[in-house]
């Protein structure tokens, strides 16, 4: 009998570890296309993978990173946030005009931001509504507002901004060390801590959590506010390189930032998320989009749609590993 | 023999209505210190919304609660924690994309801080190790990865670990329904341990025979109120029955199921890791029983059979359209945003078909023509699935099978958190669709399912180790051959 229980035991770790295996590799995907598009490029152009290449190359990977890891936090909750991009926008403007000219009222508009992102939160929870719905009515919100602040583009960055973005550390450049420090961070912060555990819980399993006496309310508002600080990081980073802002500038960043997230090993639904997964498939995404299909001398007109098939492609390979792990 | 402070918990009165359904009314219930209450009746005769108050997830319309003597006016599962109450609900309460610790994690608001995780996985692991010692599941596995019967241990596991706040009452709603014969027997102990050193605990199970040995006390519900409540010892299984008001059908089966003709060959099957010449074999007319531990091969066979119904497959000869009865409903079975016709009529779509679009007024008929067989309970078959209570939903999908032209049904563990009286009515289709020639193919995790069955095939590591007649099964045979030697 302990000879069949035993046996028992090893069958069906044996099958479990197989199902770790399959994740792993779902978790190495979002690396292996990372490291097959820098193989593209090295390759069509070897001087690229250089201090400045990778600088110019990754100049933008930080916004969308940022942007990224927000939509990751709603994501996280079953949620969607159909308006970051025009959110990020929005912030740009008012970190090029009023963040410059009068910071006191900036932060505090900013601050004000990240507080409608909380109670959207609770809007959504108290009311149980879409979140597609809401966010989709807030983009253009938030569109509107941004043209309110700024009617044609214009307008600068703060100089302290500037110079954080134009930091130019040794040996590695500064969009990689950006980058890893946003995913250490966020994966601590939600893979990590013990609140992380209730926030990544309110998407596997709500009700357990409610039975377990959390406030479902709460981890709501929390990751509707942690999208917008993270917005809020995002259109500050953007305008910090870009220098000045235009109300349509994030506008590309919604679904950039979707396709990051699922890019990274998340899904929408059930909690499944990786900050680490999601901040590659953001540089991905940047590489992706324009450095490498500029070395291919795919004319401008079609790296939009070339960037699809990118993107379909990865997807694809992670819908089979997935389905390998049933 | 208990005084008012001996009591754990104690209920007046509770009362509570659900629109028009009167879900408890007026309800007595208390629980004594070193007590194991069992708790029985039908699906929809108010245990779980009992519990449920409890536990503090749902806050009675009238009536009041006492823990300890002192009445609670603000109950909540907050407030049920602090004072060591804990519930294993039936529907299972684990993040599948969390990790065990981190599940383990939830239910403790004290685990927090430096090194929780550690302090987490040790937790589970440990009381794991003390309830069932021969688990095989580490406390980083996710809890999606495991199996239905390996995440009930997990939860029932997580109810007895402690932290900052007592333990007095883990309430375990149907806590064996996806574990096999030796889990259970392992859980049973435990509890039976736990209660002699002095825990309450409150068991409620349709298998009969677990409640009225372990039980110390037994509470019967019936249509929201308790009818009945006696020392365990006062009770039998019929005097059981009788109260909760299920039919009675028992000895007939045998007796039915002597004779028969064998039809022609339905389905001939060899599971995939079968070594030697030993193969399932089905004819029309015949139900067949797949037994043996929990996921052992005998749901791998059923899908392989499935699959080999509409493409050809080595080792597997199927010669009639197949159906399928999911055993874990929510995740296989049911649709849940479509009607309960809907639900019913997908399998038969080909015959529901006027033109190229579904015929609704077809799939009324049919669901409605299975409402009256099956009794399935609601007002309105254009209702939400979710509307049905977890028999009723479960009787949908024997529906939406028996409804289908298929002549062979699978059925993967399907009564698993079912009541007895939907049981015995469902048996009792089974048989009736048997002699009119269908074949099923049966796997359960009930040994007293298996008596409805012409032919018992026991698994293990995904082989048949053993194949029984119905006149020679008995349990011993099936668990000394799920356990035996690998042979």
């Amino acid at each position: 009998m302990t000879a069949a229980s035993v046996e028992n035991g090893l069958r069906s770790s044996s099958t479990r570890r197989a199902a770790a295996r399959a994740r792993m590799l779902r978790s190495l995907l979002p690396a292996l296309s990372l490291a097959l598009v820098l193989m593209a490029i090295a390759w069509l152009n070897p001087r690229a993978i250089s201090y400045f290449g990778f600088s110019l190359m990754l100049n933008l990977a930080i916004p969308i990173a940022l942007a990224t890891i927000a939509q990751m936090f709603v994501i996280s909750g079953n949620e969607l946030d159909l308006s970051i991009g025009t959110f990020v926008g929005f912030v740009g403007c008012v970190t090029a005009t009023w963040l410059k000219d009068a910071p006191l009222l900036g932060v505090a508009v900013l601050a004000g931001s990240i507080g409608v992102y909380a109670l959207l939160g609770a809007l959504i929870h108290l009311r149980n509504l879409p979140s597609i719905v809401v966010t989709l009515g807030m983009s253009f919100v938030w569109q509107g507002l941004a043209i309110l602040i700024l009617p044609k583009p214009g307008g600068k960055a703060p100089d302290w901004l500037l110079s954080i973005m134009a930091f130019k550390p040794p040996l590695i450049p500064f969009p990689i060390i950006a980058a890893l420090l946003i995913a250490a961070v966020v994966h601590f912060g939600l893979m990590r801590t013990s609140y992380g555990v209730i926030l990544r819980g309110s998407g596997g399993n709500a009700a357990a959590l409610e039975r377990a006496g959390w406030s479902l309310l709460r981890t709501k508002i929390v990751l509707f506010a942690l999208t917008g600080l993270f917005g809020v990081l995002s259109g500050m980073a953007l305008i910090g390189i870009t220098t000045s802002a235009d109300a349509n500038i994030g506008n590309g960043y919604t679904l950039l930032s979707i396709a990051g997230v699922i890019l990274g090993g998340g899904e929408f639904v059930g909690g499944r998320v990786s900050p680490i997964g999601a901040v590659i498939g953001a540089l991905t995404l940047a590489l992706a989009a324009s450095p490498l299909l500029t070395f291919m001398h795919i004319p401008p007109d079609w790296q939009v749609a070339a960037n699809g098939a990118i993107l379909i492609i990865v997807l694809a390979a992670r819908v089979l590993i997935s389905r390998r792990e049933r | 023999m208990a005084g008012d402070s001996a009591d754990i918990v104690r209920l007046d009165g509770a009362e509570k209505h659900f629109g028009a359904v009167r879900a408890l009314d007026g309800v007595d219930f208390h629980v004594g210190a070193g007590e194991c209450v069992g708790l029985v009746g039908h699906n929809g005769a108010g245990k779980s919304t009992l519990m449920h108050m409890v536990a503090g997830t749902l806050v009675p319309d009238s009536g009041q609660i006492a823990v300890r003597g002192g009445i609670e006016h603000n109950y909540s599962v907050p407030r049920a924690q602090q004072l060591g109450i804990r519930c294993v609900f039936q529907e299972l309460s684990l993040c599948p994309n969390l990790s065990v610790a981190e599940n383990t994690r939830i239910n403790h608001p004290a685990l927090r801080g430096l090194g929780w995780r550690r302090k987490a996985a040790d937790l589970i692991a440990a009381k794991l190790d003390e309830i069932f010692p021969d688990h095989s599941i580490s406390a980083s596995d996710i809890a999606g990865d495991l199996s239905i019967g390996r995440r009930q241990t997990v939860e029932v596991a997580r109810a007895f670990t402690v932290t900052q706040d007592p333990l007095e009452l883990v309430i375990l709603d149907e806590p064996t329904s996806s574990l096999d014969a030796h889990t259970a027997g392992q859980l049973l102990a435990f509890v039976r341990r736990f209660v002699a050193a002095g825990g309450s605990c409150i068991l409620i199970s349709h298998v009969l025979g677990e409640v009225l040995q372990n039980a110390d006390r037994i509470v019967v519900m019936r249509d929201g109120k308790v009818v009945a409540a006696d020392a365990a010892k006062a009770f039998d299984r019929d005097r059981l029955v009788t109260t909760m008001g299920g039919a009675e059908a028992r000895e007939k089966i045998a007796a039915e199921i002597a004779k028969r003709e064998a039809g022609p060959l339905r389905v001939r099957a060899r599971p995939a890791r079968q070594e030697d010449g030993k193969q399932l074999v089905a004819n029309a007319g015949e139900i067949i029983g797949l037994a043996g531990l929990a996921g052992h091969g005998q749901t791998d066979l059923l899908l392989a059979i499935f699959a080999a119904a509409s493409r050809a497959k080595a080792g597997i000869e199927v010669t009639a359209p197949v159906a399928l009865v999911a055993g874990d409903r929510q995740a296989d079975g049911i649709f849940p945003q479509w009607s309960i016709a809907e639900n019913i009529g997908i399998r038969s779509l080909a015959r529901l078909r006027n033109g190229l679009l579904i015929s609704p007024q077809r799939e009324a008929e049919l669901a409605e023509f299975w409402r009256g067989k099956i009794g399935i309970r609601t007002p309105d078959l254009n209702n939400n699935i979710f509307s049905l209570s977890g028999g009723n939903q479960q009787k949908t999908l024997f529906a939406r099978a028996l409804g289908s032209d298929a002549k062979i049904v699978l059925m993967d563990d399907p009564m698993r958190g079912v009541d007895i009286g939907t049981k015995l009515e469902v048996y009792d289709l089974v048989r009736e669709e048997a002699r009119n020639g269908r074949t099923f193919l049966w796997y359960t995790t009930e040994t007293e399912e298996l008596d409805n069955c012409d032919h018992i095939y026991v698994f293990k590591n995904g082989r048949i180790v053993a194949n029984l007649r119905r006149d020679e099964l008995t349990e011993e045979k099936i668990i000394q051959s799920s356990f035996g030697d690998a042979a």
